[in-house]
């Protein structure tokens, strides 16, 4: 074959826009994960709570980012915030803030899945042998805690890195789209280029994932009774 | 127990607070010069024009990520003769289905991105002069070359489903026996197999793939309702309107569509085409 497609990916200033896109697709991954993942773990106690107002408004959050698409939320705040308020806000801090909110929900409710299913007598016995609030956390519910979550977090953290092709549609430059680009320009003269390039895309999603679930693997090997 | 579970509701809520005055302080910093009238975008020294990314020939991104194509050497021209350099421009890329919300929102002034002109979007948006016009076309083998609808009678057309091509065929000319499919490459494969006479399609695309794929010919290069080309400016912005349209009509007297059409186009089309099939200067359009 002539023409097999792969010079694409041999391509150095070709490699270097794919890198380029890479950066713009971790940066909103890691700053969106760090972010939804704290904010996550206060949401998650305030989804315990017993005072319903706290717990309704809560709630409400939760089930609107969970009902409502990523790709919606992207577009009610980069055109809902210029239409209705008239402030322009740039594509990249759109979806961190989309992305933050999404994880910080999902993160959320994982944190109170978590919280709610530590038996009360395990606070309880921790009191009785004289440690006190803050020991009990540190000691008995954190350690526990975090062996349960850490399976569906890290599921949490890969979706919220795959999702982010999204991201093209309020004007924000990743992988994909650059990859879209390439394929695009070589579309008469390497019609076999797509295929490499999607390739070499599912390969990066691939390296940025599987390291994640091997760590957690790791993890839980780890703290495993 | 309870005193310690308040005292984390209460760091949450401050948190989630905080962590609100930040948005806020985000949004705050990401605040971009109000803009709109011309005189707003001469001062702030740039425009921002909306282009595609992946659309060759008319808005692509070339080798070294450039921005280029046919609509790129226009809008870079009308740059130009607003502010006497090419670079006094942001560049916004954009995908088809978000180009009228992007001026709505006002977060371009101009786009120029293969925008055809409907009435729908003419609701929305303030088009100005058109610059290009398209119609439907029919690809057809050298060997057998279809130069007129009357050349189809008797002999099946490939079209794809859910284009013009299919509606227009269907109600305008219904004796023509038609062969639909859902993929371009589907329809394509069918023609080099002989399963068809011809395939219509968008004019733009099938003279591009004529000129790589030899032995084709696009025999009938205009058919039906012809559709324009045009930059689009945000509903109401008249002055900026004025001044494009304007700048339209000078680009005409020197023929500078021509020129964009032998820099951008030609290298697509290649020499079968007809720049008079595709070029409006000046605005003019009947």
């Amino acid at each position: 074959m002539p023409n097999s497609g792969f010079e694409v990916l041999l391509s150095v200033n070709n490699l270097r826009r794919l890198a380029v896109g890479l950066g713009g697709t971790l940066e909103i991954a890691l700053i969106s994960v760090a972010i939804g993942l704290a904010l996550g773990i206060f949401y998650g106690l305030l989804l315990t709570s017993k005072n319903r107002l706290v717990y309704g408004l809560c709630r409400l959050y939760l089930e609107a980012f969970r009902i409502v698409p990523v790709l919606v939320w992207l577009f009610l705040f980069f055109f809902g915030s210029a239409i209705v308020l008239g402030v322009n806000v740039e594509g990249f801090f759109v979806s961190v803030a989309v992305f933050s909110l999404w994880g910080c929900a999902e993160m959320g409710d994982l944190v109170r899945g978590t919280v709610t299913a530590i038996p009360l007598h395990q606070w309880q016995s921790a009191e009785a042998l004289g440690l006190d609030k803050w020991q009990v956390l540190r000691f008995v519910i954190i350690p526990q805690a975090l062996r349960k979550i850490t399976p569906p977090a890290v599921n949490l953290v890969t979706r919220m890195v795959k999702t982010t092709p999204l991201v093209v549609f309020v004007g924000v430059t990743e992988v994909l789209r650059v990859g879209k680009q390439i394929i695009e320009f070589n579309m008469m003269k390497n019609p076999l280029a797509s295929f490499w390039i999607y390739g070499f895309i599912f390969m990066v999603y691939f390296l940025i994932c599987w390291p994640v679930s091997r760590f957690s693997k790791k993890l839980e090997e780890r703290w495993a009774f | 127990m309870r005193g310690l579970t308040e005292r984390l509701y209460k760091a949450g809520i401050l948190l989630q607070l905080l962590a609100f005055v930040l948005g806020l302080a985000f949004t705050q910093a990401a605040f971009a010069a109000e803009p709109g009238s011309l005189a707003a975008i001469k001062a702030a020294g740039k425009i921002r024009i909306a282009v595609f990314a992946d659309k060759p020939p008319f808005g692509y991104l070339d080798e070294s990520g450039k921005n280029v194509g046919f609509d790129l050497v226009i809008a870079r021209r009308v740059v130009k003769d607003l502010f006497g350099r090419e670079d006094a421009v942001e560049w916004v890329l954009l995908e088809p289905a978000n180009r009228v919300e992007y001026l709505e929102a006002n977060k371009v002034d101009i786009v120029f991105a293969n925008f055809t002109v409907t009435k729908a979007r003419a609701e929305k948006v303030d088009f100005a002069l058109p610059y290009m016009k398209v119609a439907l076309g029919v690809v057809s083998p050298d060997r057998n070359v279809i130069r007129d609808i009357k050349d189809l009678r008797g002999k099946k057309l490939i079209v794809i489903k859910g284009t013009t091509a299919e509606t227009y065929f269907a109600e305008k000319h219904p004796e023509v026996e038609l062969l639909k499919f859902d993929e371009i490459s589907e329809a394509f494969q069918a023609l080099t197999d002989g399963r068809g006479a011809g395939l219509s399609n968008d004019n733009t695309f099938l003279f591009a793939w004529a000129n790589t794929n030899k032995g084709y010919t696009v025999g009938v290069p205009s058919l039906g309702s012809l559709d324009t080309i045009a930059p689009a400016v945000r509903k109401g912005n008249k002055e900026l309107l004025a001044w494009l349209n304007g700048e339209i009509r000078n680009l005409g007297k020197e023929k500078f569509i021509h020129k964009a059409y032998a820099e951008a186009l030609a290298p697509y089309y290649g020499n079968s085409v007809d720049p008079e099939d595709l070029v409006i200067e000046g605005g003019e359009f009947r």
